[in-house]
């Protein structure tokens, strides 16, 4: 019997397979694409070729493209998912888990291992992946390349929160010949002050912040999100495969409770 | 009274009757009634009845008039308010069409301008409401009644005599006890029904002309509900939620289907299509029956009063008697007053209360049912 999970984001869909001892023995990302239905027929198509039977497995899908996964026994949202990925990760059960998604950042709070409350970003792409990518893509880098600048530049900021507006803002730095790794930074400090203002809206509680979802390999982000919440904050690899992996978690659960029944 | 038909029946039939009641606006019109359209929970709706006029609720609860209401007010302006104008202006509202005065009060920064606009082109009679409750609030409030009562006199001309007053504040503490009656079937665990269907009645309800058969009709619903409940119907058991916030109908309904789609049953409504309205009777036996309305309805606890003390009252009294799992608030966006009492109903929920709250911001657009789905879907799992 395997668990999967798979979690369909509006920038990249993640895979994850547990074992009956809920080991992680398969992972997978690959980009959404325009289509979630097709997205979700290919990945049918790399377990299978794996030698994932999906008659002897219980599937859960999750993100924002959930519903377009026709053979998923069951859909849970992503802020569920993601606490329980978490929780999974890094061992711990209480805290706050910070996810930088695609076109929604959501902040979690954790207590023994349950979603005790979340706040998410409203019609607004400031403080998300995609406020990244956008500026990345402006300047002509990746949006890890663009991390990895941000380290080493500073003194410019971008007021706008529309990014939009904020692409505008960095195509005229761009133009007046601002250093890149100061356009980086600047671009780094908006998407921060955004995700932490947000978090501001949760109340504190004990534990640490871990950071989920695309991002969570950029040290540098990982880095001034925690000098500005005044915490440590802990990441993973696996932090991207969190979504899934909580689904697989609850794919887990809901097999076992049927097989109870 | 006997409700004959099956409550699913009835329930449709609440949901049709704004559209029905279209015709029987025009047709109160022909038999010579005069008609006063109101925006507010805050309309003392006694003085316009014992003037003999019926009273109808204009808030408009579509986007379809939105794009020509931003040719006059701004863009960032909440929906309720824009959609309410342009309606009023293109004459597309029946309701509208056929009120001879319409009833405006000093709420909010944005419906206050609305109106000033309004009555470029309608007869709009503009009440002074005082953002206090406190004593010189009520003598201020007090006197706008008495003026609006001198207004109807005035264009109706006709006499609003103690008797006839008295009798009004008779029928409409009646019909508030009949939907309260109702909506505490609501108190059972197991819920008996839907809370969507609850509402549709709650809404339905008010734009029903002959307020006379309302007492008779809720109290009649609600002991079907009873008698079907205590013959085993009921819904399954569900997390149950209280939703709070701005007014909700039409559009923003989308919020009550994304509770009860996904597994959640909305078992009370602390807003004005729900105890808002109804919960504070007006005192028919005080011996000056003005200072009773004005302060009833000075009482009704809306986030334009600071401090809005009422309204927590309210809402600590429901989250109790209705067993609440969780309080799902509703804000409409650039609605300051309601958006920036989330803070304070937060804390109070979750800190006095202590339950899960969310406050979800939306507007009377279909664009972000996906992102409320997720929103509600995560809140009812975390329960």
């Amino acid at each position: 019997m395997y668990f999967t999970g798979i979690d369909i984001g509006s920038t990249c869909a993640k895979l994850a397979v547990m074992d009956e001892e809920k080991r992680l023995i398969l992972k997978h990302v690959q980009p959404t694409g325009w289509s979630s239905v097709d997205t979700a027929a290919s990945i049918y198509d790399r377990m299978k070729s794996r030698g994932i039977d999906l008659e002897e497995s219980v599937c859960v899908a999750t993100g924002y493209g959930r519903i377009s996964v026709p053979y998923a026994d069951k859909t849970v949202t992503e802020i569920t998912c993601h606490g329980k990925g978490a929780v999974w990760i890094h061992d711990c059960k209480t805290g706050m888990v910070i996810d930088i998604g695609g076109q929604d950042t959501k902040v979690i709070r954790l207590e023994n291992g349950q979603v005790k409350d979340f706040v998410m970003n409203d019609k607004c792409s400031a403080g998300t992946g995609r406020f990244l990518e956008v500026m990345a893509n402006s300047m002509a880098l990746s949006p890890d390349q663009l991390c990895a600048l941000a380290a080493s530049g500073g003194g410019v900021t971008i007021s706008s929160m529309c990014t939009v507006f904020a692409e505008s803002e960095v195509i005229s730095l761009i133009g007046r010949g601002e250093k890149r790794e100061n356009i980086a930074y600047a671009v780094a400090e908006s998407i921060v002050n955004k995700v932490v203002s947000l978090a501001s809206r949760l109340s504190t509680g004990e534990g640490p912040v871990c950071l989920t979802g695309g991002l969570c390999e950029c040290d540098y982000i990982r880095k001034i999100l925690g000098e500005k919440l005044r915490c440590g904050v802990i990441a993973s690899p696996e932090g991207r495969y969190a979504g899934a992996i909580g689904a697989a978690l609850t794919a887990a659960e809901y097999g076992m409770r049927k097989r109870g029944k | 009274m006997e409700i004959i038909k099956d409550l699913p029946e009835v329930f449709q039939e609440f949901a049709e009757q704004r559209r029905n009641s279209f015709l029987a606006v025009k047709k109160i019109k022909e038999e010579g009634i005069p008609v006063v359209g109101a925006y507010c929970t805050y309309f003392p709706q006694e003085i316009a009845m014992a003037a003999g006029a019926a009273t109808v609720g204009l808030c408009s609860t579509s986007d379809e008039t939105i794009g020509e209401a931003e040719k006059d007010l701004p863009r960032n302006l909440c929906p309720l308010i824009k959609s309410s104008y342009g309606f009023a202006k293109t004459d597309k509202c029946p309701f509208f069409y056929f009120s001879d005065v319409v009833v405006g009060e000093t709420t909010c920064d944005g419906k206050k301008k609305m109106y000033e606009y309004m009555s470029e082109f309608k007869d709009v009679f503009l009440m002074e409401l005082p953002n206090t409750q406190g004593e010189e609030a009520l003598k201020l409030w007090k006197s706008e009644v008495i003026r609006f009562k001198e207004y109807l006199e005035e264009k109706f001309q006709t006499e609003i005599t103690e008797e006839k007053l008295r009798e009004a504040v008779k029928l409409q503490n009646a019909v508030r006890r009949s939907m309260k009656s109702l909506y505490q079937v609501m108190k059972h665990d197991p819920a008996p029904v839907k809370g969507y269907d609850l509402f549709k009645v709650l809404y339905g309800s008010t734009f029903k002309f002959n307020k006379e058969v309302i007492p008779a009709e809720m109290e009649a619903i609600a002991k079907k509900i009873e008698e079907e409940y205590a013959a085993g119907k009921m819904e399954e058991k569900r997390p149950r939620i209280l939703i709070t916030g701005c007014p909700i109908g039409g559009a923003t309904e989308k919020v009550i289907a994304a509770v009860e789609d996904n597994g959640g049953i909305v078992t009370a409504f602390e807003n004005c299509t729900g105890a808002k309205t109804y919960d504070r009777l007006v005192d028919e036996d005080a011996e000056d029956i003005y200072q009773a309305i004005a302060e009833r309805y000075l009482s009704v606890g809306c986030s334009v009063m600071a401090p809005n003390p009422n309204r927590f009252e309210l809402l600590g009294r429901m989250i109790e008697e209705y067993k609440i799992d969780g309080v799902v608030e509703m804000t409409l966006s650039a609605c300051h007053t309601y958006n920036l009492e989330t803070r304070k109903v937060r804390k109070f929920v979750t800190e006095e209360k202590h339950i899960p709250y969310m406050s979800v911001e939306t507007d009377y657009s279909r664009e972000d049912i996906g992102q409320l789905n997720t929103r509600i879907a995560a809140f009812l799992e975390m329960l």
